[in-house]
């Protein structure tokens, strides 16, 4: 497993984290996970398991140079993630979300590396209710997948890459990759990718802005999900009324922060 | 060469919800405990606080609350005729790993069973003869309600459940269930107060004569006290409660209940990232000698003691009592032995509503807040002429809202495309979807065994589980299903989708982590693994607590069940056990 890449810590948390932050506990539980192996076998007796000032926090992704996409992954996946979510006066489209730094900071990380899949062989084909039975993580996943796709789509269209086809042929392909009528060389099929990819899109879609994806809260501000609230107690019971609260990630409100 | 541990009194393998029942018990009448536990310590404070708990794609669709499966997995099949593969990636259900357990991140609804659920099989065919069983393998549990009740009793004052109690010794109670069986004290705390959907579903259930009541629930309408002096707060329906730990010290969970008072406790310790290899024995395979456990570093240890108790989740206890060849595995060709036996699950469908005139606000929601109609569970109505037995309880439940997991729109609308999103954002505010909470009756195809070809990280084969719904359960579901869409229909919904659970039955998609037997208790050896007390038939200092005690699974959530018979088998162990140490406390 490689090690977490270095947190970023601004003042803020500088200032919430105070003496602790620097110490060789704090360096401990900046690069542990919890479900992850690899700790050291401890014993407790007469004290709470609470190591003082420590949080196992997200990392935050921003826009910026691709980790792990190939520049002709990136061209595919803008193109496809704005059919699935295409823009419109509602909300942002996927990619104006941010959607394609989500899946790039993903597939680099610990879900692209396969942390939580089981992935030894022997490797079987199965049954749909069996699921996921690849060999591959899921970065390798969507590499040899997207490879297979633009094959498979160049064979289609006429040697044109998914994202140079008009929106209604990209629409139509999307429904054969959904169906699993679209033939993929190799042994990924369409289908199983789709399910992959949609899931993952709507993750980055919606999840919190920390993780790259729905820039600014615009998703979550699209369906009115006010984010990452402490207290309802005042509007349990004020029935078939707005609720007047700001929209709000992990990080705080933009006013919040300086600069 | 393992190294050799002081002997104990006590080593619990596991340490969530039971693994700290019987070390609170067990340490409270002097016993020396040892409680192994495979994964982290994980604390409030540390692991799910208030400032990042809402964080719906690391805890729910990353897992970070959730068990591994790279380290620890099953394969799966719907039945013998197919081969096990593994389950590569979570689904289905979401069993819990490190300190606390699932216990962390379930909802905290809190049940007790029916009368008639602790003698379903005797029930059923004095009512509608033999025939109504036929194709299942039920089974009476070998204790009774009122023997339990003392058990379901003290669980609710360690968790300071919020509910309205509809039978209060006898009497029945305005407001609460009128199905349920006697209580002997009222819920410790008031019931939560009802979001507008739970309202909705309310006085529709209601106004069809019908009997709605609050879901008795671990979430706290009030701060509260319990015995051990451990405090709870009041819930603030923050929506993340449901697959996420409580940062606010409102839901009943190990650690916000007994894990404090047992830690203070010198004749207690906690062993983490230990996990259990293997029960061993005496040559003669009666009597447990204590257990081998493996640290991350995989030094080997040895950890003897007078009594063994496998507290770990039910597929692990089940496991574990494979890999340590105790009590014969069961071969669904012969019907011969017992370990893995009636294996069954839950039997969840749901009905999707769509409200276009009114504002739901889901994101507002605690884990068990509902209103719920127990009429249509278990023998509460009627099964005269239907074709199955068992039932539902039906639930206007709103746990939140998580966006990835709970952006629905009604059927027929495509679920990707422009669409689908101006779809997504119209209804996100106005729908819900009502719960239905059914039984899992077991039947002979359905079992947990050792896989013959994969192997875990120590070389020992993987549980396999064999399970599809038995065709009652199925029926069972679109009767229920339906008498849902009814209530659905008559809260004025814009749109009604009702969702029937249909086989075949798939690991991919969450339903719920109510995995039960396996590990059944019953009468004799020959229908079960462990007596009333979860005592080992073969080995008598060994005990198996949880949901693989269950026979069957009745329609309501397993753990105010499992943690009753937790508490009565410690109740057992230091009023019985102790004076005949190694004897069994029923005779074979």
């Amino acid at each position: 497993m490689p090690k977490n890449p270095p947190r970023q810590v601004n003042r803020r948390e500088l200032l919430t984290l105070g003496a602790a932050l620097g110490t060789t506990a704090a360096a401990e539980a900046l690069t542990r996970h919890d479900g992850m192996l690899g700790g050291p076998l401890r014993t407790y007796t007469d004290a709470l398991p609470w190591d003082d000032g420590l949080t196992d926090a997200p990392e935050a992704a921003a826009a910026g140079d691709w980790r792990f996409l190939e520049p002709a992954e990136v061209g595919f996946l803008t193109a496809a993630v704005d059919r699935l979510i295409p823009p419109d006066p509602t909300g942002p489209s996927a990619s104006e979300a941010g959607v394609v730094v989500f899946l790039d900071r993903q597939l680099a990380g610990e879900y692209g590396n396969g942390a939580r899949f089981y992935l030894e062989g022997p490797w079987g084909k199965g049954t749909e209710s069996q699921g996921y039975q690849s060999r591959f993580t899921p970065a390798e996943f969507y590499r040899h997948a997207i490879a297979a796709i633009e094959q498979a789509v160049g064979r289609s269209e006429n040697g044109k890459a998914f994202k140079d086809v008009p929106a209604d042929r990209q629409d139509a392909l999307l429904k054969t990759m959904e169906s699993g009528d679209l033939k993929l060389d190799g042994p990924i099929t369409s289908k199983a990718f789709f399910t992959m990819f949609l899931q993952n899109v709507l993750e980055g879609y919606f999840s919190d802005p920390i993780y790259g994806g729905n820039k600014g809260g615009a998703a979550w501000k699209m369906i009115g999900f006010p984010g990452a609230h402490y207290d309802y107690s005042e509007w349990v019971t004020a029935y078939n009324k707005p609720v007047p609260v700001e929209t709000v990630g992990l990080r705080g409100r933009a006013a919040w922060r300086r600069g | 060469m393992a190294k050799t541990m002081p002997k104990v009194d006590v080593v619990l393998v596991g340490f969530g919800w039971t693994g700290a029942i019987l070390a609170q018990q067990l340490c409270d009448a002097g016993m020396t405990v040892v409680a192994l536990e495979r994964a982290a310590a994980r604390s409030t404070p540390v692991d799910w606080a208030t400032t990042f708990d809402q964080d719906e794609l690391r805890y729910m669709w990353r897992h970070h609350l959730f068990q591994n499966v790279r380290y620890s997995t099953l394969t799966f099949r719907n039945n013998v005729n197919q081969t096990a593969l593994p389950m590569r990636h979570l689904g289905s259900f979401l069993p819990g790993t490190g300190v606390g357990g699932a216990g962390i991140h379930w909802n905290a609804q809190i049940w007790r069973w029916l009368e008639t659920d602790f003698k379903l099989k005797s029930h059923n065919e004095a009512r509608y003869g033999k025939q109504a069983t036929a194709g299942l393998t039920l089974q009476d549990m070998p204790l009774g309600y009122a023997e339990l009740e003392p058990y379901y009793d003290m669980f609710d004052k360690i968790c300071g459940t919020s509910g309205q109690a509809g039978n209060l010794k006898g009497a029945k109670q305005a407001g609460g269930n009128p199905f349920e069986a006697p209580r002997s004290a009222p819920y410790p705390t008031p019931p939560l107060p009802m979001t507008y959907g739970p309202k909705l579903f309310e006085q529709a259930a209601a106004s069809m004569n019908l009997h709605p009541f609050p879901h008795p629930a671990g979430n706290l309408s009030q701060p509260y006290t319990n015995p051990l002096g451990v405090q709870l707060g009041k819930c603030t329906f923050c929506g993340f409660c449901e697959k996420f730990g409580c940062g606010n010290y409102s839901k009943a969970s190990p650690q916000t209940t007994l894990i404090p008072y047992i830690l203070t406790k010198p004749n207690f310790e906690l062993r983490t990232e230990a996990e259990v290899l293997k029960v061993e024995r005496t040559p003669d395979g009666r009597h447990a000698t204590g257990v081998t456990y493996i640290d991350a570093a995989g030094n080997e240890y040895f950890q003897p003691a007078q009594i063994v108790a496998l507290t770990a989740y039910q597929l692990h206890n089940v496991h574990l009592m494979l890999i340590s060849g105790i009590g014969q595995p069961y071969d669904p060709a012969t019907g011969k032995g017992i370990v893995g036996k009636n294996y069954c699950y839950q039997t969840m469908s749901s009905v999707d509503v769509f409200f276009d005139d009114k504002l739901l606000n889901p994101f507002i929601g605690a884990g068990a807040l509902a209103s719920v109609i127990d009429d249509y569970n278990g023998d509460n109505f009627d099964h005269s002429g239907l074709g199955f037995i068992g039932g539902a309880y039906i639930a206007g439940m709103v746990t939140g809202a998580r966006p990835i997991e709970m952006t629905r729109v009604p059927d027929g609308v495509p679920k990707w495309g422009l669409e689908w999103k101006r779809a997504a954002a119209k209804y996100f505010l106005r729908n819900m979807s009502l719960s239905v909470h059914g039984s899992s009756y077991a039947q002979a195809g359905n079992y947990l065994s050792l896989d013959p070809t994969y192997k875990d990280q120590f070389g020992r084969p993987m549980l396999r589980m064999t399970f599809d719904f038995p065709d009652n359960d199925l029926k069972m579901a679109k009767y229920c299903t339906d008498r849902a869409a009814e209530i659905a229909n008559k809260m004025g919904a814009t749109h009604v989708h009702p969702k029937p659970r249909k086989g075949p039955y798939d690991i991919t998609h969450y339903q719920t982590t109510h995995n039960v037997g396996g590990t059944m208790m019953g009468e004799s050896p020959a229908d079960s693994v462990v007596n009333k007390y979860s005592q080992s038939w073969d080995v008598p200092n060994l005990f198996v607590t949880g949901a693989g005690l269950y026979p069957q699974n009745p329609g309501y959530n397993p753990t105010g069940t499992l943690a009753a018979l937790a508490f009565l088998t410690a109740d057992a162990i230091k009023s019985q056990y102790v004076k005949a140490a190694g004897r069994p406390l029923v005779p074979a």
